[in-house]
């Protein structure tokens, strides 16, 4: 039995950075798991979960919004409900948009192109438990591949979200489109995020960046404390 | 000149097509509308219209 935290990464049909995201955890202290999208339960001493980048079920009716119902999302919710850290990236931040446990949608790209680059981030809160290894105004330097990464969200939930601290990572410059430049939110809770960028692609200098490490590691953070919270 | 473009799939492109185990027709619309509010759209960026019988 590790005494590392276990971190569910759900793997749904089309996911293609769930292994990257298991290895990038693996990285920074975690014992990442698996978890198919047909299980209707997590692994017990489970203190985090992780909705890769990909696709999922060929992205049909919009990008994310099959993957929002799959059985393993009712266990998903049920642990986010109770505290529980979960960090969608690019694919998983979609899903849980479409799943309404982050505000917004991701659009398709405002230039209607794939965009694969390095992308500059401001870090806007630094208290969120995502967060808590970066500081106020940090800038990190995380890669994006997306075609529909565009954040959009009506005027009054945006205003709101910012009042709020939920708008926790802008780029620095226009990306895709996105509403305010928005790179990554938070539930209400602060206990949901999700963003495009990449943070498992970027945890080794040899790779262009080590800024994804700062963001995974504060997760695994976030998982030790949430099993040793529920235990 | 500035211009918007407005693309919109054609009819049956994106549609879909379903039926419900619901003989009243009040309430099998009640029952898509929750469907569409729920997952067949997302009304944050999209509308939707029900046309009951296929038509």
């Amino acid at each position: 039995v590790s005494d590392r935290p276990l971190v569910a990464v759900v793997v749904f049909p089309g996911s293609n950075d769930d292994r990257d995201a298991a290895w990038a955890l693996g990285s920074v202290g975690a014992e990442p798991t698996f978890v198919w999208h047909e299980e209707t339960s997590l692994p017990g001493g489970t203190g985090a979960v992780v909705l890769p980048g990909g696709f999922s079920y060929g992205d049909y009716l919009r990008t994310g919004a099959i993957a929002s119902v799959a059985p393993v999302m009712s266990a998903v919710r049920e642990f986010a409900s109770v505290g529980g850290p979960v960090l969608g990236i690019c694919n998983g931040f979609q899903v849980l948009c479409e799943a309404r446990l982050l505000p917004g949608v991701l659009r398709p790209n405002r230039q209607l192109e794939f965009v694969c680059a390095d992308a500059s981030l401001l870090v806007e809160v630094a208290d969120s438990l995502f967060l808590r290894r970066c500081t106020i105004g940090q800038e990190l330097v995380i890669p994006v591949k997306h075609g529909e990464g565009a954040w959009y969200a009506d005027e009054g939930t945006f205003v709101q979200l910012a009042a709020r601290g939920q708008i926790v990572l802008r780029y620095t410059a226009d990306v895709n489109g996105a509403m305010g430049n928005v790179a990554g939110v938070v539930n209400e809770a602060g206990n949901v995020m999700g963003l495009m960028p990449h943070p498992e692609h970027a945890v080794d200098p040899l790779l262009g960046s080590a800024d994804g490490g700062l963001l995974l590691a504060a997760l695994v953070d976030a998982a030790a404390a949430h099993r040793l919270g529920a235990a | 000149v500035k211009a918007t473009v407005l693309v919109r799939p054609k009819e049956g492109i994106r549609d879909v097509d379903l039926e419900v185990d619901i003989a009243d027709a009040n309430a099998a619309r009640a029952e898509i509308e929750r469907m569409c509010g729920e997952l067949l759209a997302n009304p944050l960026i999209e509308s939707f219209e029900i046309r009951l019988g296929g038509a």
